[in-house]
């Protein structure tokens, strides 16, 4: 990768082939650079990222539980202040960590006004415990507790909408981005970081494990999301959406198809009616976020 | 200088005194005073430390964690629930060997909700790696957190500290105490050096995961350090003693026990009525002595079982209860003492708040040299 801070995530970790986590962790120290201090949640990238005795972290890292990540960053920016120190503070965790158990420091952190920055790589489960629903789930996901079977159809609810909690917070900055592109990734980091007071970037970064697709697809996956309108790049600032990234929308069944976890959408017959409300979602997402170029006909 | 203060305020003004950079902390009674003194001080710049009002016990410790391990002297007060809820964040702090000290306010823990005192909360982390240490008034209270940072913060220990005072017993009370000076507690207490940081010019990772090939190897070490540290909290005793002549140097201190029948072994408040009631027994011609322990953590068996050697029994006055087992004081004592054929009869006592007058203190031993024990002493008749 171009750039001078890419190595700061050393190679040599132990992500799975296709790992989106993994590019995030890279786009996010190449923007953030070397005066960075990240204070990490428990989760796949916790894991695969320091098997003691080795670590892939070239900026000082800190890991303490699965929930306290952004209390521990409170923590370390304070210290900083009071020393007069001037590293960048960045929380980061899976969306288990930071939309379930770990939203109560974050509420925390985020009402008191910590100058960090809270990144959540966002899979949409947990991954690291075996492919779990967490409150990013999308509808309709099938996953390792709530799998489709003869009576269920998946996920019964829709991902938390986690950037408008923390608007609501009064954050200054808060965005979304995908791993399928990087340049808007390591903007959006930029951006939080030079923001004062508590900001908050959500990643969407695929999982090839968890959502069942071929490594090399990683890219394709995560860009179809953004096609389709399932998930949107934006950009938050005092409360107000100032961006979205437009598209010219494909249809949702182009981005489901492609991935086990929505297998039962399609087989053993198809299921027009799910097929529909999961259109509906992006619907209502392309309406909010304004973010039709011109829809695709069919 | 002598003051009368309540013990809260004491304990804020030591802690004031220790120089802490950062300070994290949630309230819950009888813990309040001790962070309201502080949060004063912060708003009338007479402490310049960053004061983060969290949200809850968990992030109080867990934000002390970050702030240490970025290279501040820090510190927090909790108790009862609260304590408990930082119960996940108390094992790692100790596992980092981040050397945070913490007043705990002696309280109990529910169900049936109690804001009273009893030890059960510090004592339920006993397993945890944190140093404990427990006052037996308000002077001993405020020195202890000098001598707390000094054994955490060395470099041969770097573990974390409970320094326990009972709630409302000594948190609410007022009592004459001896004030040092920030000349004479900076000449006992040098600026925190950290032995790791968080720091950009030498990067390094904090709390990785250990494969069983390693894991073990960590929880050693922090046993080790624990161990060592009786050496360096008598250390710092004997320095303190010279400097200030109040002499905390002993893990256990003995009274009138040399040549005692029955030894009293208690930890807390709970001693200051123990000697008295020890000194009326004594003026009637009874033979007995107490024992007060001061390092609960790390447990100081060898000078426990010299001091105890000479005795005919123990009687343990517990204020807490490991369920289904005994008192976890007597538990210690009956482990220092295997193979003294001493015996060791334990007394869960003052559980909840409920009063203790040196005439229990009195009924107590009764109940020993009749070799009565292993009891909860005075319940209500209704439940036996």
């Amino acid at each position: 990768m171009a750039g001078s801070n890419c190595d700061l995530f050393e190679f040599g970790h132990r992500a799975c082939g296709g790992c989106g986590a993994a590019l995030a962790a890279r786009l996010i120290l190449d923007a953030a650079g070397k005066d960075t201090i990240v204070c990490s949640a428990t989760g796949c990238m916790e894991v695969f990222s320091t098997p003691y005795p080795e670590t892939a972290w070239k900026v000082p890292w800190i890991h303490s539980l699965f929930e306290n990540n952004s209390a521990v960053a409170s923590g370390v920016e304070a210290s900083l202040k009071k020393q007069g120190r001037r590293e960048k503070v960045i929380a980061l965790g899976g969306d288990g960590a930071t939309f379930d158990i770990g939203i109560l420091c974050i509420s925390g952190a985020f009402e008191r006004g910590h100058d960090i920055t809270y990144v959540c790589y966002d899979n949409e489960a947990y991954m690291n415990t075996g492919i779990q629903r967490s409150g990013a789930t999308p509808y309709d996901a099938s996953t390792t507790t709530s799998p489709a079977g003869k009576c269920s159809l998946g996920n019964p609810r829709q991902k938390k909408d986690l950037p408008a909690i923390l608007a609501a917070h009064g954050a200054p900055y808060v965005a979304t981005a995908s791993i399928a592109y990087p340049a808007d990734v390591k903007k959006k980091i930029q951006k939080a970081l030079e923001t004062k007071g508590p900001c908050y970037v959500q990643i969407h970064a695929p999982c090839c494990t968890g959502w069942g697709f071929e490594g090399e697809k990683t890219m394709a996956i995560g860009k179809l999301a953004v096609e389709t309108g399932l998930w949107v790049n934006f950009e938050m600032e005092e409360g107000r959406v100032t961006r979205a990234k437009k598209v010219v929308r494909k249809p949702v069944e182009e981005y489901l198809k492609e991935q086990k976890r929505f297998r039962h959408l399609f087989r053993p017959t198809r299921n027009d009616e799910e097929i529909q409300k999961i259109q509906a979602i992006a619907d209502r997402n392309a309406d909010r976020y304004g973010i039709d170029l011109k829809i695709k006909k069919d | 200088m002598m003051e009368i203060m309540e013990g809260s305020h004491a304990v804020a003004h030591a802690v004031k005194l220790s120089r802490p950079q950062v300070i994290a902390a949630y309230p819950i009674t009888p813990q309040t005073h001790i962070v309201e003194a502080l949060a004063d001080m912060v708003a009338d710049c007479h402490l310049d430390a960053e004061y983060i009002t969290v949200e809850s016990e968990f992030s109080a410790l867990s934000a002390c964690l970050g702030a240490s391990a970025a290279g501040s002297r820090v510190y927090s007060a909790t108790t009862s629930q609260g304590l408990a809820l930082m119960f996940e964040v108390c094992y790692n702090v100790a596992g980092m060997r981040l050397p945070i000290v913490m007043t705990i306010v002696n309280r109990s823990l529910g169900a049936p909700l109690s804001i009273w005192n009893d030890q059960q909360d510090s004592i339920s982390l006993r397993d945890s790696g944190w140093l404990q240490y427990y006052a037996q008034d308000n002077q001993e209270a405020t020195d202890l957190h000098y001598i707390a940072y000094k054994v955490a913060e060395d470099h041969d220990i770097l573990l974390p500290a409970f320094v326990c005072l009972d709630g409302f017993i000594l948190s609410h009370t007022y009592e004459p105490v001896d004030m040092l000076t920030q000349e004479q507690v900076d000449s006992f207490l040098p600026a925190f050096t950290p032995y790791q940081r968080l720091d950009a010019d030498d990067p390094v990772s904090f709390g990785m995961y250990a494969t069983p090939e390693y894991y073990m190897e960590f929880r050693y070490e922090v046993d080790q350090a624990m161990k060592r540290s009786l050496k360096a909290f008598s250390a710092a005793g004997k320095e303190f003693a010279e400097l200030f002549g109040r002499d905390y140097s002993a893990p256990v201190e003995s009274y009138r026990l040399d040549d005692a029948d029955t030894a009293l072994v208690a930890m807390g408040s709970i001693c200051g009525t123990a000697k008295d009631a020890v000194d009326e027994m004594r003026k009637k011609g009874r033979k007995v002595g107490l024992l007060n322990v001061r390092t609960f953590r790390p447990f100081p068996d060898a000078d426990l079982a010299k001091a105890l050697s000479g005795v005919s029994r123990v009687a343990v006055l517990d204020k807490n209860i490991s369920l289904g087992a005994k008192g976890a004081v007597a538990l210690e004592v009956k482990d220092a003492l295997y193979g003294s054929g001493i015996p060791v009869l334990d007394y869960i006592i003052a559980l909840g708040g409920r009063d203790v007058r040196k005439k229990d203190i009195a009924a107590v031993v009764d109940l020993a040299e009749k070799n009565q024990g292993d009891l909860f002493y005075g319940l209500r008749k209704e439940v036996l």
